[in-house]
């Protein structure tokens, strides 16, 4: 049913630390660096709108033609980046909310650095359950 | 369990007792306090994986020389009579005491001088994964160390491996203690 669903997380030093596709492959062959540039330009955005709210979730910050760019913000300042191409606010809520949770227990690992990528196979398996869980 | 004393509390309840009297901290604290000592010992070492697990070994017996202190000072545990026991001791009441998890002795070997000490969980290990370049490193290897350490102290020459890794691929956790002899107390005189 959707078709486009790219889940990026950056640190607070605007280090890349984790890149997921839950959606379907794009068709067009640019499309992976389009949805890449479109998801680091709303990064600025995240920025400005993560002062004007104490909340996590910072909701819909962002949109490049039929792109929507949603943003969660962790209390360290870590950016949690989703495109999607469906109005479903409540679903992303809900996404952002559990792979926040995924997220901390990722960052507990003694062995893994707040600027390091995360390269850890479960994190990875249970951020597309997520992703197949609410964005069918 | 068999009680070792007719009358006698289990091992299980007298680790509870000592671990109702014990002063607990907060065990996320406690957790990432050993992970970030595991992570400095390996730093210090370079990621030299072999060296880090002798250091961890190390610190670890001289934390458990102290321990026992501790230990016995808060426990009216009676002298054990056997290794057997002192294994039950460690397994019922040391870890519960100290970590505040329950344990058992399994696969002990004929003559009763090798038992496998198996933790129900293991707090150290709490969020822990091994990346592929410390595959070799025993985590918990500082518990080994303080086992060790404490035995050394009651004059019980003992070895302790993890033999069960959950980190490594094993299927929880637990440690394989082996004894290897008593230590003779010199007569401190010379008469």
């Amino acid at each position: 049913m959707v078709g486009l669903a790219t889940f990026t997380i950056v640190s607070n030093a605007d280090v890349p630390l984790y890149e997921a596709n839950l959606g379907q492959t794009p068709k067009r062959e640019d499309a992976a660096h389009l949805q890449e540039f479109v998801a680091h330009a709303a990064l600025d955005v995240v920025d400005e709108r993560r002062w004007e709210t104490p909340q996590t979730n910072l909701k819909l910050v962002d949109r490049f033609n039929d792109l929507l760019v949603y943003a969660h913000v962790t209390a360290g300042g870590t950016r949690f980046v989703l495109l999607h191409d469906a109005r479903n606010e409540e679903s992303v809520r809900a996404f952002f909310a559990e792979a926040h949770e995924l997220y901390v227990k990722a960052a507990l690992n003694p062995f893994h650095d707040a600027d390091s990528p995360i390269e850890c196979a479960a994190f990875d398996d249970r951020v597309r359950a997520l992703g197949r869980k609410y964005f069918p | 369990m068999a009680s070792r004393r007719a009358g006698a509390k289990t091992y299980e309840q007298v680790g509870l007792a000592a671990w109702q009297a014990t002063e607990k901290v907060n065990a996320e604290l406690f957790t990432l306090t050993y992970g970030a000592i595991v992570r400095q010992v390996l730093a210090d070492y370079e990621d030299c994986v072999p060296e880090a697990n002798a250091k961890l070994d190390a610190m670890g017996r001289s934390i458990g020389g102290r321990l026992i202190e501790e230990f016995n000072a808060k426990n009216e545990q009676q002298r054990c009579v056997d290794f057997r026991d002192t294994c039950e001791t460690i397994a019922g009441v040391a870890l519960r005491m100290f970590l505040g998890v329950g344990g058992h002795c399994a696969d002990w070997n004929a003559d009763h001088t090798s038992c496998l000490v198996v933790m129900e969980t293991n707090p150290l290990a709490d969020f822990v994964e091994l990346p592929e370049r410390y595959r070799d490193l025993s985590y918990g290897q500082m518990l080994c160390g303080v086992i060790v350490g404490a035995l050394e102290q009651v004059q019980t020459r003992a070895t302790c491996e993890w033999e069960k890794d959950a980190l490594r691929g094993g299927d929880g956790f637990a440690m394989r203690v082996t004894l290897v002899g008593q230590i003779d107390t010199p007569y401190p005189f010379d008469d």
